[in-house]
């Protein structure tokens, strides 16, 4: 297992390295390459964009990750797209123009808008033709950190995303020396269809860390041959597999730090005792990753574009859509930014150095953990959790489920049934179809679990339990007056994910009255963590006893949980919601909603 | 030699498959229970919203009632609506809809195909070989399924089997399969059937084909196969594999008697270079009974037979 490992880092850190030694020869040599004519992407700390007129183009560029050339569709040429800084309060006007040889659209993530500018086609336009200009225009109403995307078909997975930071009117009031935009990504080289049809005639097609015989004897001498058996029951009856962390590897994936291989090494310079604002944006397909840098410590100060009561931490998992913005204070001359992929077989990683060239030693992944009985059944794994086999999953659950307890008692006095989050499951009848491989009817609602492969591990690891939003953030304090629940589903073996079981195309929106305040039950009925991003209108996550804790755009539901959060749809339009996992949201993981 | 050309199954040996199938997992090991609108899954989900809400002790409460349901089943009389939310408007209708038909479509409304070579396998010794390929096309719920399977012997077609089948999911993990088979014999009648069957997951992991068959002049068949992938490592793949074949009437054209007709047990230990990409090598044993055995004993040929055979998996 340790020398598996060893080798896979081994071979991720030379990842990128034929790039880089590219980079180094000098332009000259980079512009020998065969993409000369068509221009090369350019990788690495993007373009700064500020104003309030941009153009960005789109078109297909050459980039070599691997030792094989491959067409990206990146905006402005680059990989991530340049970094848009705009002014809280200004108009923008932004002309997007297409190169390519099929239609394309910019989303920008995390900003309020009115719905024909969301960027998303087929709902909020018609998306942008080949050879056309589309100008969005639009007036900032926020401030923070987001980013900006294509949403149009796989493009994103190919290189269209980058940082889109909007500068606060009144003047920043997180204080810092310098400040980094740091776009995660990850990296096929085949054609992202190609890939997505593997995973529908083989949805494990890209695992290869699945549990084998090898295992079943080594458990079996370690924990006894009846321990061996029962930790494996349960998975096996089912059919679910308890590797299945993620639908792609590093089978597939490059992952890219700034658009950088490992091997490529992006680096962030600062001056010695200067403290650092770096802006992670997880612009990935199909990856979460469990960035730490370590020997340093990181105080989570913004997430999702919003300031949150600053929280000191050692790691923390994001998932793709999601934003944190760390404050860090270096203390050597370099620090590595290691961001391993939850499923364990590869990692994006960067350099904080006070001048290029430096590198610090790069962790070795951590190893791979099966899902818990937690993971799958929710609260009822505590009724099974007799035999020793199945592995604690809830650090604090216990604690949290005191707290509910107890307010529960403070509620009981309220007239008002939607003061606290409906805790009663219910399934949609669509449910129990062919599209639906499982279903949870005790879900876990601890919000304080740092999800697979991160629970114990010896580091202090953020997790939704840790956010507070500032107390000028959360403006909407009603109650809210309807309550929606939706849950996520899928089928695993068919590569089928959909909302209640219903794929997208079977699907009818969902209504939000304008300027309600509503309540969104999510319930995960799957094995896998999904991102789930709402346009057009915050999601403010509240505790289960209906505490509102912490603004977001994206927040990721780990399996078999239940959050809530409150909602106030204030632009009227149609807006998508969807998992940002790309695969899930195109295999139909997706609902539309109409504020009316 | 390759000797089973048909496959059958006595209904017998067929219930055991056909519960493994229809079993629907509880969520407390060790318990199983039948799908019921009124069982306790449906208690559990009419608590009052107001119920205490303490995980443990909701948990405590549904225990008592026995166990849940977490795959499959039918839903309860109360289940969700899942179009409640939608207040009337569809995709295409209501306000802020873009004019005209849907614009936006999905991988859940496209069409894949996949052509999965199962067995392609040689046996030099007797310079026999044998093809078994299944290819779909269609959405993840509807699909043509094709299923081609044959044995050749000296590079000539020996007999050949191949169904043309509609696939339509059902539950979770099974497909009904409904279509026709045209049966190929060198030396023999040629047969046409129509078949209905399923085909797909069973729990630990089972891959089970069963199919029922029926013939003109009153013929039927049963068959049934199953597969087991056993993983030694990640890429190196054991495969026990087993078919059985059974007959309603005799068809002594084709040398076949009635009732349980033939076993095959095979064990194929296939290396993936790729999960696209496996040679194998296998040993295959067989064994035919009843009439079916004596019309082989009549032609001199073998009733029980062990082949050693090399082979490719593939899919594409």
């Amino acid at each position: 297992m340790e020398l598996r490992h060893r080798t896979i880092t081994r071979r991720r850190a030379l990842q990128g390295a034929g790039a880089a030694a590219l980079l180094a020869a000098g332009p000259g040599l980079l512009h020998a390459g065969s993409g000369r004519s068509a221009g090369s992407t350019r990788l690495g700390t993007p373009a700064e964009i500020r104003g309030r007129e941009i153009e960005l183009l789109v078109a297909e560029t050459p980039v070599n990750y691997n030792g094989v050339t491959r067409l990206a569709t990146t905006i402005n040429g680059s990989i991530p797209a340049p970094t848009i800084r705009l002014r809280e309060g200004d108009d923008v006007v932004i002309r997007v123009t297409n190169r390519l040889p099929v239609a394309t659209s910019i989303h920008w993530h995390g900003i309020l808008l009115p719905f024909q500018m969301d960027g998303v086609p087929g709902i909020s336009f018609s998306g942008i033709a080949p050879g056309e200009t589309f100008t969005y225009r639009f007036k900032l109403r926020q401030s923070g950190t987001y980013w900006y995307h294509s949403h149009s078909g796989f493009q994103e997975m190919t290189g269209m995303y980058g940082a889109l930071i909007v500068e606060p009117r009144g003047g920043e009031s997180i204080g810092a020396d310098r400040d980094h935009a740091i776009v995660l990504s990850d990296w096929t080289d085949e054609d992202p269809m190609r890939v997505f049809a593997k995973l529908k005639i083989q949805s494990d097609v890209y695992n290869f860390n699945q549990p084998t015989a090898g295992d079943f004897l080594r458990d079996a001498s370690q924990m006894g041959l009846q321990d061996a058996v029962a930790r494996r029951r349960m998975w096996n009856e089912m059919r679910m597999n308890p590797t299945d962390l993620a639908d792609l590897s590093d089978a597939t994936l490059t992952f890219l730090m700034n658009g950088m291989a490992p091997g490529q090494n992006w680096t962030g310079l600062f001056r010695r005792g200067e403290r650092l604002r770096l802006r992670f944006v997880n612009g990935t397909s199909n990856t979460f990753y469990d960035l730490r840098i370590p020997g340093l410590k990181m105080t989570v100060v913004h997430v999702d574009g919003q300031n949150v009561e600053p929280v000191t931490v050692d790691e923390f998992r994001f998932g793709p859509g999601e934003t944190y913005d760390v404050l860090v204070e270096p203390k050597d001359e370099a620090h590595t930014i290691f961001a391993q992929s939850m499923d364990r077989t590869g990692f994006a990683r960067g350099t904080l150095a006070v001048r290029p060239g430096l590198a610090a030693p790069v962790p070795d992944l951590d190893p791979v953990q099966w899902l818990t009985m937690a993971d799958m059944m929710g609260t009822m794994a505590h009724g099974t959790s007799s035999h020793g086999s199945m592995e604690h999953a809830q650090p604090s659950g216990h604690g949290q489920h005191g707290a509910m307890a107890m307010n529960h008692a403070d509620h009981a006095m309220s007239a008002d049934p939607l003061a606290i989050p409906s805790p009663a499951v219910r399934h949609a009848r669509t449910e129990y179809g062919p599209s639906v491989d499982m279903r949870v009817d005790m879900p876990r609602t601890n919000l304080d679990d740092p999800g697979i492969g991160l629970r114990d591990n010896g580091r202090r690891v953020l997790t939704l339990a840790d956010l507070r939003s500032r107390p000028e953030v959360l403006d909407d304090p009603r109650t809210p007056t309807r309550e929606i629940e939706l849950h996520l589903t899928g089928n695993m073996e068919r590569y089928s994910w959909s909302i209640d079981g219903l794929e997208f195309g079977r699907s009818t929106p969902v209504s939000m009255p304008h300027g309600e305040r509503i309540r969104v039950i999510l319930q995960n009925d799957t094995m896998m963590t999904h991102p789930m991003h709402l346009h057009g209108m915050w999601s403010e996550l509240e505790s289960p006893n209906g505490e509102l804790l912490v603004r977001r755009h994206t927040i990721a539901v780990q399996p078999a949980q239940r959050i809530s959060f409150l909602t106030t749809p204030n632009d009227l339009g149609r807006w998508a919601w969807h998992c940002h996992l790309l695969f899930h949201m195109d295999a139909g993981m997706f609902r539309e909603v109409v504020v009316a | 030699m390759k000797t089973t050309a048909f496959r059958m199954v006595t209904a017998a040996l067929s219930i055991p498959a056909l519960a493994l199938i229809s079993s629907h997992v509880a969520a407390q090991p060790g318990h199983q229970h039948e799908p019921s609108a009124t069982g306790p899954a449906a208690e559990a989900q009419t608590a009052a919203p107001m119920e205490p809400r303490q995980p443990s002790a909701v948990g405590a409460a549904a225990m008592d009632h026995g166990t849940m349901q977490m795959q499959g089943g039918t839903p309860p009389a109360n289940a969700r609506e899942p179009h409640a939310y939608s207040d009337g408007y569809t995709l295409t209708e209501g306000p802020y809809a873009l004019p005209g038909p849907r614009q936006l479509v999905l991988a859940d409304e496209h069409r894949f195909w996949a052509v999965l070579g199962d067995r392609i396998e040689y046996d030099d010794d007797s310079d026999t070989g044998v093809y078994d390929v299944q290819a779909w096309y269609g959405t993840t719920y509807d699909r043509l399924t094709a299923k081609l399977e044959g044995d050749l012997t000296d590079g000539r077609l020996e007999e050949s089997q191949s169904e043309l089948l509609w696939s339509r999911a059902f539950s979770g993990y099974f497909d009904t399969q409904v279509g026709v088979r045209f049966d190929q014999y060198d030396e023999g009648d040629n047969r046409e059937w129509l078949a209905l069957g399923v085909q797909g997951l069973a729990p630990y992991w089972f891959e089970v084909d069963l199919t029922a068959y029926i013939g003109n002049q009153g013929r039927s068949a049963l068959s049934l196969e199953a597969e087991y992938d056993l993983l030694l490592s990640q890429r190196l793949i054991l495969q026990p594999r087993t078919e059985i074949n059974a007959y309603g009437k005799r068809d002594a054209a084709n040398g076949i008697g009635d009732g349980l007709s033939d076993i095959a047990l095979g064990m194929r230990l296939r290396y993936e270079f790729s999960r696209q990409f496996a040679p194998y090598v296998g040993v295959e044993w067989s064994r035919k009974f009843g009439d079916t055995a004596d019309f082989a004993r009549a032609a001199d040929e073998a009733v029980r037979d062990t082949v050693y055979v090399m082979g490719v998996r593939f899919w594409f």
